[in-house]
């Protein structure tokens, strides 16, 4: 399927016909409301919380917050952010209970810190992966953003951004801003390796009820956790100085710096036979 | 927009970061409309906290609402004293600004609000 990031825009993309489009099909507004669940899911709100919504549209997500039942923590109040005037229009029209504002996430968030319990994001924050002029950068768009929202959640908040990443690498760069923001990230992909593979972003601000990011899917059903940091904390220790792979991982080194380093062979790290 | 959003609104701007004179902001040729929204009380105590009490009390002059008390109920009164929760409401929910602008005490830009959408969109060199 093509992806309109590549071409144009947020704001140009999603004009007056696009919106309409986007917003009347019964496809995307059952994979919106079925996402958006997900992510509240994820967020496991107890009482009536005040949540942006990163990307709002035309409110498709932020209608479900609002229609909460209170026995399960609702009805939430929302405040949405949108690039595109088109969609906010619809929004308007759609006559949706939250507040909206036309801002672009890639400059920033501009509340108080700590204003929001929670933030929730359907399909949005592969826009900020594009850059469409040479004064900006997606990876200062990822940095203003990230640093914006964790100002913007109480401390012990949560962040949920699902997202359609182009390729690993970009799932790399998003994830890469989120910690250096100081978050506490996770990926949570639903359906892996299928077309309709769904990448959730679980964020945490400063240190909750869950300090570690694999506390949030606890308790869930269906949930393998996958931890490559585990992997880089074990294996540090692990090497005793003087072995081979020691040796191995310092010729590596010295390679990198450019250094000229001769061939491992099965001979290296050996000891010398004593001659006499 | 509604009054609660702009007691949590900053300016956008990035020289305004660190100073405090960028919140609140201060509305402008404000319409104002009164929607219906139901009142709920445990939303209410729950943001009662977070609310800046002397930025609200500031707004709420500069639209012409009667003066605010000196001190923010406590969560307590609210849940005994239903008035107070009503009032409360009816000013940070139910207000919305329509039409109008947002200004910055510190560097004086204006963000403009139409049919109750704020524009939070700056040109690049202020970002």
């Amino acid at each position: 399927m093509s992806r309109p990031e590549d071409t144009l825009s947020a704001d140009i993309h999603y004009n007056d016909t696009e919106a309409r489009k986007y917003t009347t099909s019964s496809r995307i507004q059952n994979i919106q409301a079925s996402m958006t669940h997900r992510a509240l899911e994820l967020l496991d709100l107890s009482s009536p919380s005040l949540i942006l919504d990163v990307g709002c549209g035309s409110g498709l997500s932020g209608e479900i917050l609002s229609s909460i039942p209170p026995e399960e923590g609702g009805p939430h109040v929302w405040i949405g952010m949108d690039v595109s005037a088109s969609m906010l229009d619809i929004a308007l029209q759609r006559d949706v209970e939250g507040d909206l504002m036309l801002a672009d996430i890639g400059q920033g968030v501009p509340f108080r810190a700590g204003t929001f319990d929670a933030a929730v994001s359907i399909s949005a924050i592969q826009w900020l992966c594009n850059a469409e002029s040479s004064e900006i950068s997606p990876a200062g768009r990822l940095s203003r953003f990230f640093n914006g929202l964790y100002a913007s959640l109480k401390r012990g908040g949560r962040a949920v951004c699902q997202f359609y990443p182009k390729n690993d690498e970009q799932k790399k760069m998003i994830t890469g801003a989120a910690v250096k923001a100081g978050f506490g990230a996770g990926l949570l992909e639903d359906d892996p390796e299928t077309k309709n593979v769904k990448v959730y972003l679980v964020l945490t601000a400063g240190a909750g009820s869950t300090s570690d990011i694999t506390g949030v899917v606890k308790g869930m059903d269906g949930v393998d956790v996958l931890d490559p940091r585990r992997k880089r904390e074990a294996g540090k220790g692990d090497i005793k100085k003087g072995s081979k792979a020691w040796i191995v991982k310092k010729k590596e080194q010295m390679e990198r710096k450019g250094k000229v380093v001769k061939a491992t062979s099965k001979y290296t790290g050996r000891k010398r036979r004593i001659a006499f | 927009m509604k009054i609660l959003s702009l007691n949590f609104l900053t300016c956008a701007v990035k020289a305004c970061k660190s100073s405090s004179a960028s919140y609140p902001l201060h509305p402008k040729d404000a319409e104002l409309v009164q929607d219906d929204i139901e009142l709920n009380p445990q939303l209410l105590v729950n943001l009662m906290p977070r609310i800046d009490w002397s930025a609200l009390s500031t707004t709420a002059t500069e639209l012409g609402f009667p003066a605010l008390p000196a001190q923010p109920p406590t969560p307590e009164e609210l849940e005994a004293d239903e008035q107070k929760l009503k009032d409360l409401h009816n000013l940070l929910m139910q207000t919305q600004i329509m039409e109008g602008k947002l200004v910055c005490g510190n560097c004086g830009h204006e963000y403009a609000v139409r049919e109750g959408i704020a524009n939070f969109l700056l040109p690049s060199h202020l970002v």
